[in-house]
């Protein structure tokens, strides 16, 4: 190989990357847009740092922390991780929020553990965290938590199941989000502790992510290994979806009681269709609202939110079972996310 | 564009490297593009920010970046031999939580739990470069199964759970040191000199030459009496031990041993190799090339967030650079032919 007679090509090597940067702070100044204030703005400034960019939960997380950045007159930061678990990527976040000057962090955890050292040295330099969603172990490595209590939203569906099922034996399937993430395990548990029922009684359990498709393959399985299954406990409505679309292939749509924790809008809507007989619905819009309120006090006059405050969480139903209280799915669509 | 190309009128194959002037080289040089980009990247942050040019942000960058920057290197070491490695994130993960748990929960002494994760990712090297040297298999898919084995491993040992109360040594490297008025990482320092090892044995001895002509054509390396078998194999293994050395420092930033880490470094790796201006077909770039591609991410990422531009466009920025980076490469090759 030669490298001598290579100037012309070095030559435009440096002309094409000069071009690449024209173009990217060109692509940054447009992508800005009219949340991004210039530094020396003065504002206050909110960062919300959440699991993914991607998933309606906290797009809509997003959606309501920036309406109550306008109403407060503060400065919104967002980032979020790359995928659900990548820790890394909230580290940096952190740091890069820090750096720029917020006055507190809201953040929905990936990994409830690894993120905490991060979190302490935010704190350190006396800027306010508050877990979104999600809490952090321990719970006290924030300063507060604001989030639906999913043991809760799991014991209303448990509960919901138990009289739909009028005393019928019950073969349960439970579709899972996946090991070791606290909100899954919560919801799951809840669901058995609701229902009256022990970790033994599920004849099968998978885990799927939250993801339609992967609930789908996990509810065939399901019914491969275990025909008989009659209750379908989902960790949300996506993988219930998923599951009613696998039911409907053997024709089992109709006997078979699905229950799901979320209450997205597309969810909401199938509880109305019939497809999921009811649903537990949380509220992030509330959660962020409140995350940035907070912060917005804490800039004011140094009060700090702490401790945990449950964004509420509400059974949705059309078909609903004495002794449950529940909700029907208007209200369920009017309150809906996603 | 094979070593055998090589005008016979100098002693040796490789005279030629040493050839051109000082100032041409400089020009010359295939970091000189990037070096361009990374420059006029910070000339607009700091701009456009009060925070951006400080040396307390620029430390931060810097740590940011050691992790994926040690594993950039071990991938453009194989890279430049034209192969490509997919298993490093996970290798990585999994290097770190061996000494993590070894370290918190067995009763290994903390070094000793470092030598074994460094012994571990370079024992993946190791079997990445038999595989790809001695079946032979493509170095895509040896280290595309690679990566689902180690992935596995990572979750299987660590039972899906976090390490935490990691001993004292495990984080030393995520410790400061105060250099004037800002804080430096150990972690940073260890990164830098990696890289500058590492552009030492590529430029300047007959191993790292033998790595060019390597990727150039193997079978020509193989007529001018490298044992390219060994080399590969040497590459892949050393490649290895720096993930080895990207798992203590992941480790010493986060403070924990976490299975979920590295899902995506392969890709950035690669990203930050393209970036510096390394062919992906193997016998051209530098790691001083990539030491430039990682910084390029890692300011872009700062930059935008302390100007509150949402993360999502740092993923659509670096998905252009990097196709206008192998674009300038095919380019200049066409040029070069």
């Amino acid at each position: 190989m030669s490298r001598t007679p290579r100037l012309p090509s070095s030559l435009i090597r440096v002309a094409a990357c000069t071009s690449v940067a024209a173009l990217a702070l060109t692509a940054c100044g447009s992508g800005s847009g009219s949340d991004s204030v210039g530094a020396g703005s003065g504002k206050v400034k909110v960062g919300l740092i959440t699991k993914t960019d991607t998933n309606p939960f906290f797009v809509k997380m997003k959606e309501g922390a920036e309406k109550a950045a306008k109403k407060d007159g503060v400065q919104l930061m967002t980032a979020a991780g790359k995928f659900d678990g990548d820790n890394a990527g909230q580290v940096t976040a952190i740091e890069n929020m820090v750096a720029a000057g917020v006055k507190g962090i809201l953040i929905t955890p990936s990994d409830s553990k690894a993120i905490v050292p991060a979190i302490a040295k935010a704190k350190a330099k006396g800027v306010l965290v508050i877990a979104l969603d999600t809490p952090t172990e321990p719970e006290s490595a924030v300063d507060a938590l604001f989030a639906t209590d999913n043991l809760k939203a799991g014991e209303l569906i448990g509960e919901y199941a138990k009289a739909a099922m009028k005393g019928k034996a019950a073969k349960i399937a439970t579709l899972d989000l996946a090991p070791g993430v606290s909100v899954g395990v919560q919801r799951h548990n809840g669901f058995l502790k609701g229902f009256g029922a022990a970790e033994k009684d599920v004849a099968c359990a998978q885990d799927t992510g939250g993801d339609q498709a992967k609930g789908q393959t996990a509810m065939e399985n399901c019914l491969q290994k275990e025909p008989g299954i009659n209750l379908v406990y989902t960790i949300n409505e996506p993988a219930a979806l998923g599951a009613y679309t696998a039911l409907k292939a053997k024709g089992r749509e109709k006997d078979v009681l699905i229950v799901s924790v979320d209450g997205g809008c597309t969810g909401t809507q199938a509880v109305k269709d019939g497809k999921i007989a009811a649903t537990s619905q949380q509220y992030p819009l509330k959660m962020a609202a409140e995350g940035v309120n907070a912060v917005v006090t804490y800039a004011k006059d140094g009060k700090k939110a702490s401790g945990y405050t449950d964004t509420g969480v509400t059974l949705i139903t059309d078909k609903a079972q004495t002794g449950v209280a529940s909700k029907d799915t208007a209200f369920g669509l009017e309150n809906c996310w996603g | 564009m094979t070593a055998t190309s090589t005008p016979p009128s100098t002693s040796s194959p490789y005279a030629e490297l040493k050839a051109p002037t000082t100032a041409r080289r400089l020009l010359t040089a295939p970091t000189t593009g990037p070096l361009v980009a990374l420059l006029l990247a910070c000339v607009f942050f700091a701009v456009s920010t009060d925070q951006f040019l400080t040396g307390g942000n620029f430390s931060l960058i810097v740590q940011q970046v050691m992790v994926v920057g040690t594993l950039a290197i071990g991938q453009t070491l194989i890279i430049l031999t034209a192969g490509i490695d997919l298993s490093c994130g996970a290798v990585m993960a999994f290097g770190s939580i061996v000494i993590a748990k070894m370290a918190a929960e067995g009763s290994l002494p903390p070094l000793l739990a470092i030598a074994l994760g460094l012994v571990v990712c370079g024992g993946f090297g190791l079997v990445n470069g038999l595989l790809v040297q001695k079946i032979p298999l493509p170095p895509f898919i040896v280290t595309l199964g690679m990566l689902n084995v180690a992935f596995a491993l990572t979750h299987i040992y660590s039972e899906e759970q976090t390490v935490t109360n990691l001993p004292g040594p495990l984080t030393a490297l995520g410790q400061t040191f105060p250099m004037g008025h800002t804080d430096i990482t150990y972690g940073s320092l260890v990164t830098i000199a990696l890289f500058l090892l590492l552009a030492y044995a590529l430029s300047s001895t007959g191993w790292g030459r033998h790595v060019y002509a390597l990727g150039n054509s193997q079978e020509a390396a193989r007529l001018n009496g490298i044992r390219t078998s060994r080399l590969t194999i040497g590459v892949y293994t050393v490649a290895g031990l720096l993930y080895g050395v990207a798992a203590l420092l992941l480790i010493s930033r986060t403070g924990v041993g976490d299975p979920q880490a590295g899902q995506t470094d392969n890709l950035d790796s690669i990203t930050a190799v393209v970036l510096g201006g390394t062919s992906l077909f193997g016998g051209r770039g530098s790691v001083l090339g990539t030491f430039i591609g990682v910084l390029i991410v890692g300011v872009f990422r700062n930059g935008l967030q302390l100007m509150g531009v949402a993360s999502i466009y740092q993923t659509l920025i670096t998905g252009v650079l990097v196709i206008l980076a192998v674009t300038v490469d095919q380019i200049s090759r066409k040029k070069a032919r």
